[in-house]
This record gives C-alpha cells, sequence and structure tokens, in this order.
C-alpha cells in the first residue's frame, strides 16, 4: 500500500506520523513537500500512484487546492476537499453547522462597516470579529463597545486585503477561562483537553495550559455531529460549556495534536495512520 | 550527522529518522530551524509564519 503525505514543514505533528505510519507493515509512506509539487492538468495520473493521501500541509490555500488536484487524479484525500473547504472558512463552517442544527454561538455576517457595526449592535456587545480565514488565534478582535468596533472595522476595511471585509461576528461567549478541543476520527471522540488561559483567547499557540478532558457523551455527541456537518473525516473541535450546554466554536481539518498525546493518553496519530490506512482499503477493496 | 546553525554556528545533531523539510531548534540561540537536506546536513532559518498558516 503506498500511502502519500502532503506535507511543507515537518513539525513534531508530521514526525509522529511519519513514526506510526512506519510501524505498520506494508505500508510504503511517501513523503510530498507542497513547496516542490507541480501540477500538469489531466496528465498527472501516472505521476501520482497513492492509494490515499494524508494532508498535513501548514498553509490553508495549498492544502485544499492540491487535494482538489489530487482527488481529480482518484486519489482518496484524507481530509477531502470538501472538509477543507468547509473547516478552511468559519463563515462555511458556521453555515455548515446550522444546517445541521449543530449548536453554536451566534454569528452574523456583514460586507460594509456600516451594516457591520449595525449587526455588532443588534447582537450586543462584547461581540469577536474573526477572519473568515485564519488560525491560530490571530487577527481575533473582542469588541467591547461601539469605538473600538468603528475602529477595527475602518483598520480592517482599509489595511486588509478584501477577505478582510468579510465581516465574521461570532457572540463573545464567557468561557470562564477555558475551552475544550475535541478529537473526532470518522465517527469516533477519540479524546479531548481542557485549554485554560486567563487571556480570552484560548489556542495552545497563545500560550493555553492544556489539560485532560474527559470524553463525555455530550462531548462525543456534539463533536462528531459537528464532524459530520463538515463532512467527516479527522478533524478538531473547538466547544464552548455554557449554562445552555455545549456549543462549537470552530473545527480544524488539520489537527495538531503534538501537545495532546501525553496530556490524554491517547495515541492520537495512531488513530489517524489507521484512519487513512482503512480508507486506503476501502478504497482499494 | 551535524549541520551548523547558520545563526549562531552551533552544532546541530540530526537523529537517525531525521527527514527534510523537519522543524529543529538550535539549542544554543534557539532559532527554529528547517532541515534542508539531510546528506549532506543542512539546516536554514525556518519560514516566517504567514496568513494562512495553522488550523
Amino acid at each position: 500500500m503506498r500511502i502519500g503525505m502532503l506535507h511543507s514543514l515537518i513539525r513534531k505533528d508530521e514526525k509522529l506520523l511519519i513514526q506510526e505510519f512506519k510501524k505498520k507493515s506494508g505500508v510504503d509512506l511517501e513523503l510530498i513537500d507542497d513547496r516542490k509539487l507541480k501540477f500538469n492538468l489531466g496528465k498527472d495520473k501516472d505521476k501520482h500512484k497513492y492509494d490515499a493521501i494524508v494532508e498535513r500541509c501548514i498553509n490553508h490555500s495549498r492544502a485544499y487546492h492540491s487535494i482538489r488536484l489530487f482527488e481529480s487524479m482518484g486519489i482518496t484525500c484524507i481530509n477531502n476537499t470538501k472538509i477543507a473547504t468547509i473547516c478552511g472558512d468559519k463563515l462555511l463552517t458556521s453555515v455548515a453547522l446550522e444546517e445541521n442544527n449543530v449548536p453554536q454561538p451566534e454569528v452574523r455576517v456583514a460586507f460594509t462597516e456600516d451594516s457591520a457595526v449595525e449587526a455588532i449592535e443588534e447582537m450586543g456587545y462584547p461581540v469577536v470579529l474573526k477572519p473568515a480565514v485564519g488560525s491560530w488565534g490571530r487577527l481575533l478582535s473582542k469588541i467591547n463597545d461601539r469605538d473600538a468596533a468603528e475602529s477595527i472595522l475602518e483598520h480592517k476595511t482599509i489595511l486588509g486585503t478584501y477577505h478582510h471585509s468579510i465581516f465574521y461576528i461570532q457572540k463573545y461567549v464567557e468561557k470562564r477561562g477555558r475551552d475544550i478541543r475535541s478529537f473526532v476520527v470518522g465517527d469516533r471522540c477519540i479524546a479531548a483537553i481542557y485549554r485554560e488561559s486567563e487571556h480570552w483567547i484560548t489556542n495552545t499557540a497563545r500560550g493555553a495550559k492544556a489539560y485532560n478532558c474527559e470524553v463525555t457523551q455530550e462531548i462525543n455527541d456534539i463533536s462528531v455531529a459537528a464532524a459530520k456537518a463538515v463532512g467527516g473525516g479527522v478533524v478538531a473541535c473547538d466547544l464552548f460549556e455554557t449554562d445552555n450546554g455545549l456549543l462549537v466554536n470552530e473545527v480544524n481539518y488539520t489537527m495538531e495534536f503534538k501537545n495532546s498525546i501525553d496530556t490524554t493518553g491517547v495515541n492520537i496519530p495512531e488513530e489517524i495512520a489507521n484512519y487513512v490506512i482503512n480508507a486506503a482499503e476501502e478504497n482499494n477493496g | 550527522m551535524k549541520a551548523e546553525c547558520p545563526v549562531c554556528g552551533a552544532e546541530i545533531e540530526f537523529a537517525e529518522d531525521t527527514v527534510q523539510g523537519e522543524l529543529l531548534e538550535c539549542s544554543e540561540c534557539g532559532t527554529e530551524l528547517e532541515v534542508v537536506s539531510t546528506d549532506p546536513p543542512k539546516v536554514e532559518e525556518a519560514p516566517q509564519e504567514e496568513e494562512d498558516w495553522g488550523q
């Protein structure tokens, strides 16, 4: 069996995945560096002969374009284009969650400064403005009043690309200093962590501390429902705890797990490798 | 196998399973480095974070 791993930089996450694939007998893992890829549309089928590709790019744009190109050659990709497209865009993620009745914080969308201020004031302060495409908690703005709203919206309009004028506005959720990151592989939530921080942004990339979170039935159910809403596959969900139950904040399609293996006691890269191998076998079967 | 940190000149030791593209940190100066070649061993400063990086 020939598995491709699409990557750019090999972080600890990718290294752990490589090690897991190398433990599997009958699996030939080939590393595909997206910085060296050249696609010749319609003429690459013999060049890329993989039973499956596991996507581990660091750039969202390269990931989802490459996946689409590999899929056009008939190759199964984990995750697939649908999942990458939806999860790569918070607006599309929210639409998918809404359409599948998965609870999430209140979201409004507007395209001009004036309509965005109106939407924010209809919601009530505080709100969080997020780039629809973006990660690791970058460029998130918690807006507490009208002065801040007008200022941030003007800055985004003038200084940003047009992507930053698609105003994705989320009601701020008081999350008691922590959120939950849950890991879904197929139809199972295999593990979860709490991410604790005194800052309102609780990404571990921003210094939040991680500790184990027991996967309750509620966490499993909402995580699997969120994963199904975006197309399934291997995803990580960010959940908020509220008095009215859990809410899905985001769904990530190239999950980072290096700090969650010891914390949870679950060999997350092995679970991913098994899922990819099963998908390749089903594809061949 | 050893490479040289392009920032401080320290020796960077490769493990047996080090692969091209791997991120390493210089133990002397803390610079994040990318393995650009395993044979001969060579590292460069890792690329800067881009707008669509991460999850």
